[in-house]
């Protein structure tokens, strides 16, 4: 059950960030032409690589509980940042995340910079690919790098992230525009939701915590987090919605 | 050192974002439950409840600045 969720996370958490790199990839790729913007793709891709492949195994030899205080924090304080972001989104105080939005902007700055060609790539192009799909990326080795160590299972973290990032491109060459259908706001919602779930489990365990009932308390414990969410994002959308004082 | 600074920042954000308080607030609430482990309870409900209150907390400091 915990590999269940621990996929789906890793899954959902990649496909989001993997849909957020593929429209700056189609910004630069467009603009800027192909080759620049692939070749900033693929550069990207193996810098991402070789960091899961160094943290990855290098992280499995420090001692489980040890790990899962420090991921688990780190996971809860990270969790708790998409988290609060998803409810401000859905409460209205923030303006939901727009990828056609986004697109046109990056297109538009990416057409007005100036062209400076080294060795056949267009600079401007392979930077902004190369940058979007590094930084984005960085989300995602952090995710699979933290909820693979903790679980003891970086190749099921990885798995998920590779069938999300196979499914986003097979996608995207399709379509051959911002993937804007995708329910964004929704799926960060549920990834912020499972990251907090994760980040309290593994961190209590870590500070010597016994779960009830041990793994089932998973669940009990992400019905919780989706309870004081689904709260929160009513109660701050009737304070918005609420008239001001006079 | 501009570049550590930069790289140091980028993690900042990364992690921290931009509510430093919920973070300090999640260390805190980590420290207790260890703290209450080390007296000898298995304090299983305090992070869960203490998570929902730093949240709460950090969406009122957010909705006041936006309002």
């Amino acid at each position: 059950m915990k590999d269940g969720f621990l996929f789906a996370s890793a899954f959902l958490a990649s496909a989001v960030e993997m849909v957020e790199a593929l429209t700056i990839v189609l910004a630069a790729g467009v603009t800027r032409g192909w080759r620049s913007a692939l070749l900033g793709l693929g550069a990207a891709v193996v810098a991402l690589t070789a960091i899961v492949a160094v943290l990855g195994p290098a992280l499995t030899m420090i001692p489980i509980s040890a790990l899962r205080l420090v991921v688990g924090a780190l996971l809860l304080a990270f969790g708790m940042q998409w988290l609060r972001k998803a409810i401000l989104r859905a409460s209205g105080f923030v303006g939901m995340h727009d990828e056609d939005a986004i697109y046109a902007r990056e297109l538009e700055e990416a057409r007005a910079a100036g062209h400076e060609e080294r060795a056949g790539i267009d600079w401007y192009g392979f930077t902004l690919s190369f940058k979007g799909v590094l930084l984005e990326g960085l989300e995602v080795a952090f995710i699979v790098i933290t909820f693979g160590s903790a679980q003891g299972n970086i190749a099921l973290a990885a798995l998920a992230a590779g069938v999300a990032l196979v499914l986003v491109t097979i996608v995207g060459v399709l379509v051959r525009a911002p993937l804007a259908r995708v329910p964004e706001n929704t799926l960060k919602f549920a990834v912020g939701v499972m990251l907090t779930t994760f980040g309290i489990f593994w961190s209590a365990e870590g500070a010597g915590v016994h779960w009830p009932g041990g793994d089932a308390a998973l669940p009990g414990a992400l019905a919780f987090v989706i309870l004081v969410s689904l709260a929160a994002v009513a109660a701050f959308r009737r304070r918005r919605l609420a008239p001001s004082p006079a | 050192m501009k570049h550590v600074a930069a790289f140091g920042r980028f993690w900042w954000n990364f992690i921290v974002g931009d509510d430093w308080r919920a973070a300090a607030g999640i260390l805190a609430s980590i420290g207790v439950t260890a703290a209450l482990v080390a007296l000898g309870w298995n304090a299983w409900w305090f992070l869960p409840a203490a998570t929902a209150v730093v949240l709460w907390l950090s969406l009122l400091r957010a909705t006041r600045q936006r309002a």
